[in-house]
């Protein structure tokens, strides 16, 4: 492991060395907030945010995403014959992903990397990617990452780490993917890795002590599911919800997706775009019934999918890094720390009663 | 405004012992700044819960769809003239309703100000005419007429016009507003400088329907981008489905929008989407002298025919 001390002068020089060999990503503020996309020649990323309004989720799994194409005129031969969408699986890095963002990509390959499924598309955006992160100094006061099995300095998922260090800063090289990437910006200067060592963990400890939210999550796993399932605190969680789906849209860890074909006179393509669990059309049978009618059952839902099945699926902890995007971004401020709680006290608060 | 609170929470208690209502509707504290979140009531404790200030922004009316139970609600000017909507549309029943007026004084614009600051915003309080904020690093008191929602700088209706009980004296309607400087600035475009207006102001949209889900007009069953059988709009992110949704959604509201603007504050990425429903609302006055939600008496000018409606555009 090697750390470099990558000096800011010649942060913008490395960068557009990057330019050649990556398509470069990087937070980039328009209008009012910072999200990720695709730097155009000499453009910088812009590190001062405290995250962006989405996540990076995009740069591997794109809201809109063309798989197949299809020719619907009978004239030729190839016609209602599904082709292969020509992907661009060019090298391409993000620069500046949070480090609750990259373990995001983590909790999300257990779902499209799998040894039964693989998810082509997903997996070769991924391995195409090379992800530098930035460390998180000043984390947010809705962000609980360090209880959510992540955190400010949190490494999986990352190439890279970079951490502000005065005039410089260090990278902290986690892969083979990032040391090439280091080398390919040509950022020569190693630094001691004793005392750089020593700096980033005082750093990391500094930050990790900024982090004021919490989630405690120690019953979920044990909590019986269909207790859960059929508690009577839904009511009170759903009641404000407008089954918008700003939460689901703005989460790192959210995968749904729904297939859709859309034709423009002859010709079509095989689209997928991002779903949510909020919105009334998601699980609706070709029967028309709909397991999840109501509000109530879709609220429920989201988060017994993050806090409750995926836990008991994967046995990784829960489907949700600490980010707070859906706190901060909820229109009528449904807050996942709140629902948390009320889940994994739900079984406790009954066993006291019943003692 | 904030001197609301005690009256809301008597007038509320005494609906729930009473048992003149099953639950009451209203707000409860947030737990991020300028947030609060819509709450139910169900019994005299609950009240504890409910709070007013100036982040009470959502359209309560919203939550009265298709319920069936005895509601009291509290309502602003524009949640009030939203009820009257509903109950003029077969939503909720005048009788099941005790409408608890609140005189607003605007609320305050949560985007707005966190632009005006670097760092994260940790705490936001206000008294009468100030919210002063204070973040990381800062700290400063500023003017709230500064900082209302765009809606709430041009309301006209700002007490209830309908009620039972109200729970202040009204407050003075404000006077001389040109309500639509906006729209006529979009009314002067050229049909092309209209296009990139638009093709703008809908770049950043995500289709996640916070606008139509806010918004106490929408609620039909199935909504049109949700219809399968036919698919009338696309589910990407193609340019045409994304506006096809944003311009339909407002000729929906038409005749129907009180400018609550409960929609554009639930934009997480900060379109003004209500430019489309202000021309419609500013056409509706010009052309039938209708505002709505104003009567429980009048049917709105697109659901009746009268001999002297403007027809002047059949060419």
């Amino acid at each position: 492991m090697k750390i470099f001390s990558i000096s800011k002068d010649n942060w913008a020089n490395g960068l557009a060395r990057l330019a050649g060999s990556y398509h470069l990503f990087g937070p980039v503020k328009e209008a009012q907030y910072h999200d990720f996309k695709e730097l155009a020649k000499g453009q910088l990323p812009d590190l001062d945010f405290l995250n962006t309004r989405l996540s990076a989720k995009s740069v591997i799994y794109p809201q809109s995403e063309a798989l197949l194409e299809y020719s619907l005129d009978e004239s030729r031969d190839d016609h209602h014959i599904m082709k292969e969408v020509a992907a661009d699986d060019s090298p391409r890095a993000v620069i500046g992903i949070r480090p609750c963002d990259a373990k995001a990509f983590v909790l999300v390959g257990h779902n499209f990397d799998t040894p039964d499924y693989k998810d082509p598309y997903w997996i070769r955006a991924s391995e195409a990617t090379t992800r530098v992160g930035l460390a998180c100094e000043a984390p947010c006061s809705s962000c609980f990452c360090t209880t959510a099995g992540c955190g400010p300095y949190h490494e999986e998922g990352l190439d890279v780490l970079l951490a502000e260090a005065g005039d410089d800063y260090l990278a902290k090289v986690l892969t083979d993917k990032g040391q090439k990437l280091i080398q390919a910006a040509g950022w020569k200067t190693e630094a001691d890795v004793d005392s750089a060592g020593r700096k980033l963990e005082a750093q990391k400890q500094a930050a990790e002590s900024k982090i004021a939210a919490a989630v405690n999550t120690d019953n979920l796993k044990t909590i019986d599911t269909t207790e859960l399932y059929n508690a009577p605190f839904w009511e009170e969680v759903s009641f404000a919800c407008i089954n918008c789906g700003t939460c689901t849209f703005l989460c790192p860890t959210c995968w749904c997706f729904d297939i859709q074909d859309e034709n423009r006179g002859k010709s079509g393509r095989r689209m997928r775009n991002w779903d949510s669990c909020m919105f009334p059309l998601f699980t609706l049978h070709g029967s028309g019934h709909n397991p999840r009618g109501t509000k109530l059952q879709r609220v429920r839902q989201r988060f017994m999918h993050k806090l409750k099945y995926y836990v008991d699926k994967y046995d990784v902890g829960i489907q949700c890094v600490g980010c707070g995007r859906c706190i901060r971004s909820c229109p009528v401020n449904i807050d996942i720390r709140r629902v948390c709680d009320y889940m994994n006290s739900y079984g406790s608060a009954k066993d006291a009663c019943a003692a | 405004m904030t001197g609301y609170i005690d009256k809301i929470k008597e007038i509320s208690a005494r609906l729930l012992k009473g048992c003149n209502v099953d639950v009451v509707i209203g707000f409860r504290r947030g737990t991020v700044p300028m947030m609060n979140e819509p709450y139910f009531a169900k019994t005299p404790e609950d009240v504890q819960n409910l709070v007013w200030d100036s982040n009470c922004g959502i359209n309560l009316a919203n939550y009265l769809t298709n319920r069936t139970d005895k509601i009291g609600i509290i309502a602003k000017g524009c949640d009030s003239r939203n009820i009257v909507t509903h109950v003029i549309e077969n939503k909720i029943k005048r009788e099941q309703l005790v409408i608890i007026g609140v005189p607003c004084k605007g609320m305050i614009d949560k985007r707005k100000i966190t632009s005006m600051f670097d760092g994260e915003i940790t705490e936001v309080t206000e008294d009468e005419n100030n919210i002063k904020v204070v973040g990381k690093g800062f700290e400063k008191v500023l003017n709230k007429a500064d900082v209302m929602q765009q809606n709430c700088t041009l309301c006209i209706h700002r007490n209830p016009v309908e009620y039972d009980e109200l729970v202040a004296e009204p407050v003075a309607e404000q006077q001389d507003v040109d309500r639509y400087v906006d729209v006529r600035a979009i009314e002067a475009m050229s049909a092309e400088e209209k296009a990139t207006h638009f093709d703008d102001l809908f770049s950043a949209c995500i289709r996640c329907y916070a606008c139509r889900n806010a918004c106490p007009l929408c609620y039909c069953p199935t909504c049109f981008v949700d219809e399968s059988r036919p698919q009338w709009v696309g589910k990407s992110q193609e340019d045409t489905d994304v506006k096809t949704f944003h311009f339909l959604r407002a000729y929906h509201c038409a005749g129907r929008c009180t400018d609550c603007g409960s929609c554009e504050r639930s934009c997480p990425v900060g379109i003004n989407m209500r430019t489309l429903t202000k021309k419609l609302e500013k056409d509706c006055f010009e052309l039938f002298g209708w505002e709505a939600g104003m009567s429980l008496d009048v049917r709105p000018p697109l659901d009746t025919y009268k001999p002297g409606d403007p027809n002047d555009f059949i060419k």
